[in-house]
């Protein structure tokens, strides 16, 4: 369980990272998901491991729960990327429009030394 | 003792009462963003007065006890950042309508409430979760003030600015999720009683959090190796945000001095070498950036953006050292460049919009040649950091606090050298804007007069440069409150107390 859990992240974080470093909007966008979805899990996972668990204080007893916590930072940590992704959507679409290009970096050519087309 | 979370929520009241029944009306829009940010002022004002005694205030959500529930704690730096952000706001505001910037897009007044609450929320909260919150609410507005009155150069410019902060907050998420596996709690004081329990040798977790929220941070406040997205963004931004981004570097700084002062810093065993040990040189690094980016700017935007990014290196090089003393100088400098980065947008913006771009060569000059000469001649002396303003004073008290032997050539050398090419740059923007353009004759056919600007387009840069002055004539009343803000911030027992103990709660 351990293992899946460490090498999914890996493989999310890895893809991730990748995916950003491709200096196009699409990729870079799905890059970023990727990243969020290999955080995610991460925070899950800052609990500690515990399966087939309630994560709430049973009133009957002594039988044990997950941290319920991580769950509540992953809601969070969920919504934000959510609305940041389509944000950014939206701000790459815009620049591609503008543009009519979908690189993310900046060309040398736009530090015009004139200061036109501002 | 409701006060304290009326800086979050009362931006957060307007910002959506303007977005949704204004959103076709500017002037109503102008009328109740200026009513909201004068009132956060007076808030500030309160604050900062409350706070003056030395009491740490804490304000529990819900009333649940801290490590459990979420606090926003107000203290003299809490309530200093939030008097800052609401002057600086008050001013950029200002700025923003005399100049009908606010006009050329859609929702500046919202995306600024929005600004403004994510601010303050990040100065005064105690949680660091919490804190990750505040930055995604400060930066998703952020996003949208970036891209304001739109144009292909600035929205390129912010879809790289929002992929790096993107990019950041993960890295955010993956620094909190580390901390919480390796402590169990993500209350500042709470972290600070944990981690100081960690025997050494099984410290490499929280070692390695306490490292990815630093760069989290940096990535904030603009330090080496991270700073790239900064002259780009402040470059391409409409002026009167650039300004009202001058807070946001500070964001970082405090950040850095609050969570690596009491979760991470001195007397806290298994990580109290980490942050000075990587912050100094990234900030010697980061001057030597800045001064030579205001060296090499071929614009004006790009030249006060890089100027900028060296008075963070200077802010951030004094942080590092993590005394009282060296505090109270960053503190004093802090609100200094504030002030200083927002004059010099604002002013550059009263130039550039008559000039026709921002590009460093001569043209014809414009209406009131003199009056905006000399108002960048003041807001560059106070930004280079020459007397008679602030900034003198800012750099004498930092250099003064750097002493220790090891640093000390580094920083006064960085500082000095760093000082010097900022001048020249300076100087040499000056003369091209504003002197070479008056030796270049009218043309036989007269081109229409520029417009001049009126009281209230002059009136906010003007105000900023006053700020420097009363800082600098105000110094020893100022520097003595700034004492004993560092002297608070270093009381690690003391916030431990109000916060988990028996604080005045609300």
């Amino acid at each position: 369980m351990e293992a899946i859990l460490a090498s999914a992240i890996g493989v999310l974080t890895a893809a991730g990272v990748y995916l950003l470093l491709r200096l196009r909007t699409f990729p870079v966008i799905l890059g970023l998901a990727f990243l969020s979805y290999a955080v995610n899990v991460f925070i899950f996972a800052s609990g500690r491991l515990a399966i087939d668990q309630s994560p709430i204080l049973s009133r009957y007893g002594e039988a044990s729960y997950t941290d319920p916590l991580p769950q509540a930072l992953v809601l969070t940590a969920i919504v934000i990327s959510f609305g940041m992704t389509a944000v950014l959507v939206m701000i790459g679409l815009a620049a591609y429009f503008e543009a009519e290009s979908d690189r993310v970096d900046i060309d040398a050519t736009d530090d015009r030394a004139d200061g036109e087309g501002k | 003792m409701h006060w304290i979370i009326l800086p979050v929520v009362m931006p957060a009241l307007f910002a959506p009462i303007i977005g949704f029944v204004m959103r076709h009306d500017i002037s109503m829009a102008r009328i109740a963003s200026v009513t909201g940010t004068v009132l956060l002022l007076g808030v500030a004002v309160g604050l900062a007065m409350m706070a003056a005694g030395g009491e740490t205030f804490v304000y529990r959500l819900g009333d649940w006890p801290a490590p459990f529930g979420i606090v926003l704690v107000l203290d003299r730096l809490s309530a200093l950042m939030v008097l800052l952000t609401a002057t600086l706001a008050l001013i950029v505001l200002i700025h923003a309508i005399a100049t009908g910037w606010d006009a050329r897009g859609k929702h500046f007044h919202t995306l600024f409430q929005f600004q403004l609450m994510g601010i303050c929320g990040a100065f005064l909260t105690g949680d660091v979760f919490n804190l990750f919150v505040f930055f995604e609410v400060l930066l998703i507005a952020s996003y949208g003030l970036m891209i304001h009155a739109g144009g292909r150069d600035r929205v390129r410019a912010g879809l790289q600015y929002v992929v790096m902060n993107l990019a950041g907050s993960t890295l955010f998420l993956f620094a909190l999720g580390t901390l919480y596996a390796s402590t169990g709690t993500l209350n500042i004081a709470d972290m600070a009683r944990v981690i100081a329990t960690i025997p050494a040798e099984e410290a490499a977790l929280v070692r390695v959090a306490a490292i990815l929220l630093m760069i989290v941070f940096a990535v904030k406040a603009a330090l080496f190796p991270v700073q790239f997205w900064l002259p780009a963004t402040y470059a391409n931004a409409s002026a009167p945000v650039a300004a009202l981004f001058a807070i946001m570097t500070k964001v970082g700084a405090y950040a850095i001095l609050r969570v690596h002062t009491i979760s991470f810093g001195p007397g806290i065993a298994p990580t109290e070498d980490l942050a000075a040990t990587w912050l100094f040189p990234a900030a010697i690094v980061t001057i030597a950036v800045g001064a030579f980016g205001v060296l090499g700017a071929r614009r004006l935007m790009p030249l006060i953006a890089f100027s900028v990014l060296g008075s963070m290196g200077t802010l951030m090089a004094a942080v590092a050292a993590f005394s009282p003393d060296a505090t109270m100088a960053a503190l004093y400098y802090l609100v200094h460049s504030t002030f200083a980065a927002a004059c010099l947008f604002l002013v550059a913006d009263l130039v550039v919009s008559r000039r026709g771009g921002d590009g460093l060569r001569p043209v014809l000059a414009t209406a009131q040649n003199g009056l905006f000469a000399a108002l960048f001649f003041g807001a560059a002396v106070g930004m280079a950091g020459m007397p008679p303003l602030s900034g003198f004073l800012g750099k004498l008290l930092i250099l003064d606090a750097l002493r220790e032997p090891g640093i000390m050539a580094w920083a006064w050398s960085a500082i000095l050298i760093g000082s010097l090419l900022t001048i020249v740059g300076f100087a040499r923007a000056g003369s091209i804007l504003f002197w070479s353009s008056t030796a270049i004759e009218a043309p036989l056919v007269a081109k229409p007069e520029t417009r001049k600007a009126g009281a209230w387009e002059l009136a906010p840069a003007m105000v900023a440069i006053g700020m420097l002055g009363l800082l600098a004539v105000f110094a020893l009343p100022v520097s003595g409150y700034l004492e004993d803000t560092a002297q608070q911030i270093f009381d690690r027992a003391g916030y431990m107390a109000a916060v988990l103990g028996t604080g005045t709660g609300g």
